[in-house]
C-alpha cells in the first residue's frame, strides 16, 4: 500500500533510482551544511522521529525561507494526518505516512484548518 | 472584550470539528494512546487522579458576563457545578466525561471560547496584568498586543510540537503584576521617545528549576514584535534539549549556553527575520484595536458621597484599586472565603457574577493570576450597593493583598501529579488567620502554595512559600521566605524565596506560619514595613531560630506527654 502523498494526492513511489542526489537530514543537522548539494538534489528528506519532534518544521521553513530551495521536501518518519497541514505550511510537499497510517483517510488533515494567522513567506 | 471576526470565529469551529475527529479515532482505536494525549493536552485535556480535567483559556484573562453564564451552564450540564480559576488566568472543570469534550468545546465556541492550547508543548495562553487597560501607573495598555501574540501562537505550525510548554506575560505598566520575570519570555510594554516597544526577559520559570528570567533585550520597537519571537522560538525549537523534559524548558538552554551565546544565536536568527514578512504594520494593530470594545465612561467628577458602613471599610481599603478614569475603580470578588479552596466558584456564583458585571462593570470581568475575578470599571458611587451584593454572594473577603488571600495549586485532592495537598493546608491557614484586625494588622503578604515541584501555586514567589513534598509516602510541607513576583520596591528584582530548613506534618503548618507572622511583627520597624521588606532587610535566619525553636520546644511537649499521661 502506497505511504507517500505528494501535492495533497496519494502517490505510488517512482521505484527506479532518483534523477538527483536524495540528501537526508536529521533533527539536529544544520540545514545551511547542505546548501552546496541542493542544485543536484532529487529531493530533501527531514526526518521526524517522533510523533512530538518539531525540530523538522523549522528545518523546513530554513530550507524554503533562507536558501531558497524549490525541490522536493520530503518529510519521513513518524508523520501522522495530524501533522500534515502544519508541515505543508512549513514548505514541505511530499509526506512519507508512517506505518499503519491510512493515506486516503490522512488527506482529511489538509483540511483542518482554512485559514492562518501567520505570514510565513 | 476582543470580538472575533470571520476567521477567528472559523478557526475555532474547525478546531471543535478537528478535536472531535480525533476524540472518534482514537475511541475507535485508530489512534494510539501516547498520539492522542499529545493532541488532547494541546485541548487543555489532562487524564487526572480521578477523571479528565479540561482547562479553558482566558485569553489574557479578559472574560465577558456572557461567557461567564455559558461556565455556569457548562459546569451545570456536563460537570459538576463549578470550576476553578488558576494561577494563569484559565478556568478548569474537575469531572469532564472525555466522550463529552467535543460538546464542552463546541459549547465554548459558541460565545468565542476554546481551550486551544492551554496544555501540551506549545506556546501557551497568554497572561498580563489583570488591570490592563483601567491602571493609573499603565504605560502601554496590553490588550492588542497580547490578542496579536495569541493570534501569532494559535497553530503556529512551526511552533507546535516545542520541546517543552512555553509562557509569555505581557506587563504594560509600571508595576509588574503579570510576573514576566518568572515566564518563558516576559514582554514589558514600554515607551522611549513616545514609541512603543517592548523590553525582553527570557529563560524565567518556576518548576523543579526555578529561575529568574534575564534582559535580553532592553527595547524592542513594536513591529518587531513577532519576528523577534520567531528568532527566540526558533532557537529554541531547534536546539532546547529534548533527552530529558527535566530540562527541556527554555531556562534550561538559556543557562546552558549562557546568555551571551544564546543572545547571540536569537539576534543571528533574528538577522534574517527582520523587516520579514511577519513584521507588524499600523494597519494591522488599527484592525485589531477595532475588534475590542471599550467601556464608554462617563463624566464623572470623583468625589464620591462619603459613605461608611462596618465592614465597607475594610473592603474598601483592600479590595478596591484605583483607576485611571476619574469616579471609577477597580474591584476584586475574593474567591478566597475561608473554607473555600482557593479559586472555586460555583455555578450559581458564576451566574450571580455574571449579574453583577453587567450591572457594575460593562458586562466584562478579569481573572488575575491571583485567582480572584475582578470588576475592573465600577463606578466609586455603586461601591456601597456592589459591596452588599457580594457580601451576600460570600465574595467579599477583605483579604486582597493579604495572608489569606492564598494562591493554591489545586494539590492532591485533584491532581495526579501532586505529592501532596494543598486546599486542606490552605484552609488550615485560613483559619488561623481568621480574625481580621489581626489579618489586617499583619498587613500585605503572598502566601503561596504548590502540591508539588511543578509548583502551579507559584510557590517560589510567595513571600511565604510552601511546597508539598513526599516523604517515605507520607504529605510534607516545605517552608520558604523571601520569594516576590515583582519589583518590592524601585529597582529591586523579582526573587526566588530560600527553603528555611527541614519539612513540616501537615498539622504542623499553620503554627508554622504564626512563628513566622509573630518574628516579623516583632522585628518590623513599623507597619509600613511589610513582611516581604522585613525578610529583605534581616535575612532568614532570625525566621528560622524562631520556627525551628519553636518547633523543637512542640516536639519536645509532645515527647514528654506520655510520661505525665
Amino acid at each position: 500500500m502506497a505511504t507517500l502523498i505528494k501535492g495533497r494526492q496519494v502517490v505510488a513511489e517512482s521505484p527506479s533510482s532518483p534523477d538527483g542526489e536524495v540528501v537526508r537530514l536529521e533533527p539536529t543537522d544544520d540545514p545551511a551544511s547542505i546548501v552546496a548539494r541542493l542544485p543536484g538534489a532529487a529531493r530533501v528528506e527531514v526526518h521526524f522521529p517522533k510523533f512530538g519532534d518539531g525540530r523538522g518544521f523549522s528545518i523546513g521553513r530554513l530550507l524554503r525561507e533562507r536558501h531558497a530551495y524549490q525541490g522536493e521536501l520530503r518529510a519521513v518518519g513518524h508523520i501522522t494526518r495530524d501533522h500534515l497541514l502544519y508541515l505543508e505550511r512549513c514548505g514541505f510537499d511530499a509526506f512519507e505516512l508512517r506505518a499503519g497510517e491510512d493515506p486516503v483517510e490522512a488527506l482529511a488533515g489538509f483540511e483542518a484548518f482554512s485559514a492562518s494567522y501567520q505570514r510565513f513567506s | 472584550m476582543y470580538v472575533y471576526d470571520e476567521i477567528d470565529q472559523r478557526l475555532v469551529d474547525e478546531r471543535v470539528a478537528q478535536f472531535r475527529d480525533q476524540t472518534r479515532r482514537f475511541m475507535d482505536g485508530k489512534l494510539a494512546e501516547d498520539e492522542f494525549r499529545a493532541l488532547r493536552l494541546r485541548n487543555g485535556l489532562y487524564i487526572q487522579r480521578y477523571a479528565p480535567m479540561l482547562r479553558i483559556a482566558i485569553p489574557y484573562g479578559l472574560l465577558s458576563a456572557r461567557q461567564l453564564r455559558k461556565f455556569a451552564d457548562i459546569t451545570r450540564r456536563f460537570d459538576r457545578g463549578y470550576g476553578h480559576f488558576s494561577t494563569r488566568q484559565n478556568l478548569q472543570l474537575n469531572w469532564p466525561k472525555l466522550e463529552e469534550v467535543p460538546e464542552i468545546l463546541a459549547e465554548l465556541a459558541s460565545v468565542q471560547m476554546h481551550a486551544i492550547q492551554t496544555s501540551g508543548n506549545c506556546v501557551r495562553n497568554v497572561t498580563t496584568d489583570h488591570f490592563a487597560g483601567v491602571a493609573p501607573d499603565e504605560v502601554v495598555d496590553s490588550f492588542v498586543w497580547c490578542e496579536l501574540i495569541r493570534q501569532w501562537s494559535t497553530f503556529n505550525a512551526e511552533f507546535s510540537y516545542l520541546p517543552r510548554k512555553f509562557k509569555i506575560a505581557v506587563n504594560g505598566a509600571v508595576n509588574d503584576r503579570a510576573a514576566t520575570y518568572v515566564h518563558d519570555i516576559g514582554l514589558h510594554a514600554t515607551r522611549r521617545d513616545g514609541r512603543v516597544g517592548f523590553k525582553v526577559i527570557v529563560g524565567g520559570g518556576l518548576g523543579r528549576t526555578p529561575l529568574i528570567g534575564q534582559v535580553i533585550r532592553e527595547f524592542l520597537p513594536w513591529q518587531h514584535l513577532l519576528t523577534y519571537l520567531d528568532a527566540i522560538l526558533r532557537v529554541y525549537n531547534r536546539f532546547g534539549r529534548r533527552d530529558n523534559i527535566h530540562k527541556a524548558r527554555i531556562k534550561i538552554l538559556l543557562k546552558e549556553r549562557g546568555m551571551e551565546r544564546f543572545r547571540a544565536d536569537v539576534e543571528a536568527e533574528w538577522a534574517h527575520l527582520k523587516d520579514g514578512p511577519a513584521t507588524v504594520s499600523a494597519k494591522e494593530i488599527a484592525r485589531i484595536e477595532e475588534r475590542f470594545t471599550r467601556p464608554a465612561y462617563e463624566r464623572l467628577s470623583g468625589t464620591a458621597v462619603p459613605y461608611s458602613a462596618p465592614g465597607f471599610d475594610a473592603w474598601r481599603k483592600r479590595n478596591v484599586h484605583p483607576h485611571k478614569v476619574p469616579g471609577y475603580c477597580a474591584v476584586t470578588l475574593s474567591l478566597k472565603k475561608t473554607g473555600v479552596p482557593p479559586g472555586d466558584v460555583t455555578a450559581d456564583q458564576m451566574d450571580a457574577i455574571a449579574r453583577l458585571a453587567e450591572l457594575f462593570s460593562f458586562a466584562e470581568l478579569r481573572v488575575s493570576h491571583e485567582q480572584n475575578l475582578i470588576l475592573a470599571d465600577v463606578r466609586e458611587d455603586e461601591l456601597p450597593e456592589l459591596w452588599r451584593e457580594a457580601r451576600a454572594l460570600g465574595l467579599a473577603t477583605p483579604n486582597i493583598g493579604l495572608i489569606t488571600n492564598i494562591i493554591a495549586c489545586p494539590g492532591g485532592d485533584f491532581c495526579a501529579l501532586a505529592n501532596a495537598k494543598s486546599i486542606p493546608v490552605a484552609q488550615a491557614i485560613q483559619e488561623r488567620f481568621d480574625d481580621l484586625d489581626y489579618l489586617h494588622d499583619i498587613g500585605e503578604l503572598d502566601l503561596n502554595i504548590s502540591g508539588c515541584m511543578n509548583a502551579c501555586g507559584h510557590h517560589h514567589i510567595g513571600h511565604i512559600g510552601i511546597l508539598g513534598v513526599d516523604k517515605h509516602g507520607e504529605e510534607w510541607y516545605q517552608v520558604e521566605i523571601g520569594g516576590n513576583q515583582g519589583e518590592t520596591r524601585p529597582g529591586a528584582l523579582p526573587a526566588l524565596g530560600k527553603v528555611i530548613g527541614p519539612s513540616f506534618a501537615r498539622a504542623e503548618v499553620p503554627a508554622v506560619v504564626e512563628d513566622l507572622i509573630d518574628c516579623y511583627l516583632e522585628r518590623r520597624d513599623s507597619e509600613h514595613e511589610r513582611f516581604i521588606d522585613v525578610v529583605q532587610r534581616i535575612g532568614i535566619e532570625p525566621f528560622k531560630e524562631k520556627v525551628y525553636g519553636n518547633a523543637n520546644q512542640r516536639q519536645a511537649g509532645r515527647r514528654r506527654e506520655p510520661l505525665v499521661a
